[in-house]
């Protein structure tokens, strides 16, 4: 085991049937439990790197090592598998299964992996607790539990998704612009909390985002420009 | 995955009003397919029920298969009759049990009269070799007794001692009336599911008795001779239809087939009720086959809706997909939630159509069962009908291959980041 929740070294990615390279990272370390401010304007390469990150594309060469484990070793399935086991997501917008009530979706990864639901329930004796738990940390009242996820406004649905992505206690959270569709008050609020929860867990958090001024709310900011040595990558 | 299956539900419950239409449309298409093969099965079945027993069916010479129509199943019209003369003949033969003499051509109120003897209540069988069988009443004795089959009592709530009277020719308007002569019902058969239940018996005397004061078709004018005078004349029945023939041996039958097809006296057709129907149903194979395949593409056509609805809905779902890859569903995954979907909506549907079709033969049975002697059964568990439900949840499980194939190529090209 290496104390990185996440390590790159020479990694590189190309897109089938493009000649130029997408990505070409030297290194990049993350430390367990760091939170860091990861930014990237479109068509910096971040969208691959976070597919990368979360197994669901294999880099052509170089060291791709999560929580210690070396996902360029593991079969397509494996990484689906660690995925849901030890990653949780969140989306910039539309989140959410819009036919599935808010508890449903927060459950979704504990229905897809044994780990996260063993780990969720070593939090509380029914799965719909330790949701309901998160759900109420994220300041979501118990009247919205039932309801459909599209009833919600954005900013509900980004801490519905917020919860979903720390149940079951994963090691990384990678959150992708969550904040772009909320206005600047309630990116702050949603931030804390989020930096505040997943501290909780003990989970690193990697907070990819275009826009510059929420970088101080992390310890560490790296930039998709100089962390990938193809310049303009797709 | 055992989540997917409650997954694939709840999302199709989500788009349930434009998936509803794609629902009707399967339905109606399953309903119209198994109906048209009950339809053949209970028409085939009533049409064996009809006869049973009977050697050989006797009449004028004609095509088998017409004779059998008219002469057992009361369709169509007798081409000419055959003599008395002959039918004692057949009597007599060493190798007949019993004849039924038939003698049609008049109605009531569009069930068809058959004039006959006594032989018909003892010898006639049907179904399983099961003889006829009196609800109440007796069988003819008078002059103008009448027995009725189920039907015709059902359907215009006739009672015992009603009277009735008997048109000329047959169809519902009758082209002249028998009003002099009026006939008393002493009997009412029970239902047999056969032509019986849908015609008037009386004797051959009485056919001979409303017919004395008639030539040609019509009433001869100026001349009326009142019920109570025709027992003066002669009444013994110079022709009839048509003759059912049991034989004491069913060896036989082939040898007497080409004795009455060589009867010197009069030209005369022999048909095996077997082999008569099997040319029917030769006959009605094309047609049967033709609406099979007619309604075989409809179901194609609602399968195809239903993909095409699918297929449309897939771009609106790339994030619902992108979510699910997110926590851990494989391609596989999609795959399998996409074709569970279609395997739903193709079972669902079948199973609308199921009860569609149970719900129209209930309501329109009865109808079916007067007009056309066929009466479909609600539900049926028939080997055919399961073996084409399973071919349609065949061909719904391989049509919804199409938009899982689909969504995998859109989630793998997506990934977590769907482009739109």
């Amino acid at each position: 085991m290496s104390d990185s929740a996440v390590a790159l070294d020479d990694l590189r990615f190309r897109w089938p049937g493009q000649g130029k390279a997408c990505l070409d990272i030297p290194a990049l370390r993350l430390g367990q439990g760091e939170q860091v401010f990861l930014h990237g304007a479109s068509g910096s390469g971040k969208s691959t790197l976070l597919n990368l990150l979360g197994g669901v594309l294999a880099p052509d060469s170089g060291r791709l090592q999560v929580l210690g484990n070396d996902l360029s070793r593991l079969t397509a399935a494996q990484r689906d598998r660690f995925r849901v086991d030890h990653v949780g997501f969140i989306f910039q917008q539309f989140n959410l299964i819009p036919y599935l009530s808010v508890l449903d979706n927060v459950l979704l990864p504990c229905r897809f992996s044994a780990r996260r639901r063993g780990r969720a329930l070593e939090n509380a004796e029914a799965l719909q607790a330790e949701a309901g738990r998160l759900l109420t940390h994220l300041d979501l009242d118990a009247g919205l539990w039932r309801r459909s996820a599209s009833d919600l406004s954005v900013g509900q649905q980004q801490r519905v998704a917020a919860a979903r992505a720390l149940i079951g206690r994963p090691e990384l959270v990678i959150a992708d612009e969550p904040t772009s569709a909320l206005d600047t008050e309630r990116q702050d609020a949603f931030l804390d909390l989020l930096g505040r929860e997943c501290a909780a867990a003990g989970a690193s958090l990697i907070f990819v985002s275009h826009d510059r001024r929420l970088a101080g709310h992390f310890q560490r900011t790296l930039a998709m420009a100089e962390l990938n040595r193809v310049g303009d990558a797709a | 995955m055992s989540y997917l299956p409650a997954l694939a539900l709840k999302s199709a419950w989500n788009r349930r009003y434009t998936l509803g239409l794609t629902l009707l449309a399967i339905a109606l298409s399953v309903a119209m397919l198994l109906g048209i093969e009950r339809l053949r099965q209970d028409a085939r079945a009533g049409f064996a029920q009809a006869v049973s027993g009977t050697d050989l069916v006797v009449g004028a010479r004609t095509s088998p298969l017409q004779l059998m129509l008219y002469g057992v199943f009361r369709m169509g019209e007798p081409t000419a009759n055959i003599a008395w003369s002959s039918v004692e003949h057949l009597a007599q033969h060493p190798a007949v049990a019993w004849v039924i003499p038939i003698s049609l051509g008049d109605s009531h109120r569009g069930f068809s009269v058959v004039g006959s003897n006594a032989a018909y209540f003892s010898h006639f069988r049907y179904g399983d070799a099961q003889p006829l069988s009196f609800r109440t009443g007796r069988p003819f004795t008078a002059l103008f007794d009448a027995v009725i089959g189920a039907e015709v009592a059902e359907r215009l709530n006739y009672r015992l001692g009603q009277r009735i009277t008997l048109n000329h020719g047959s169809g519902e308007i009758a082209l002249a009336e028998h009003a002099d002569k009026p006939f008393s019902i002493v009997g009412i058969l029970a239902r047999t599911g056969t032509p019986v239940d849908r015609s008037v018996h009386v004797s051959l005397e009485a056919i001979e008795a409303i017919h004395l004061d008639w030539q040609g078709g019509a009433a001869m004018p100026g001349l009326s001779i009142p019920a109570e005078h025709v027992a003066k004349f002669d009444l013994r029945p110079k022709e009839v239809t048509a003759v059912l023939l049991g034989l004491k041996s069913r060896a036989a039958v082939f040898a007497v087939q080409r004795q009455v097809a060589g009867f010197r006296d009069e030209a005369l057709t022999a048909v095996l009720p077997g082999v008569a129907l099997a040319q029917l149903w030769d006959m009605l194979a094309t047609g049967e086959r033709a609406l099979l395949a007619i309604s075989a593409l409809v179901v194609a056509v609602g399968l195809a809706g239903m993909v095409a609805v699918v297929l449309a809905g897939l771009n609106e779902r790339r994030r619902e997909l992108a979510i699910l890859r997110s926590v851990g569903a494989r391609p596989r995954d999609i795959v399998a939630l996409l074709t569970l979907e279609g395997l739903t909506l193709t079972g669902i549907g079948a199973l609308l159509g199921v009860a569609l079709l149970a719900a129209l033969a209930w309501t329109l049975g009865p109808w079916l069962q007067a007009e056309y002697g066929i009466a479909p059964r609600p539900f049926s568990a028939d080997l055919e009908e399961l073996k084409l439900l399973g071919v349609v949840l065949g061909v719904g499980l391989a049509s919804s291959l199409l938009p899982a194939w689909r969504a995998y190529r859109l989630s793998l090209a997506d990934g977590l980041t769907p482009r739109i």
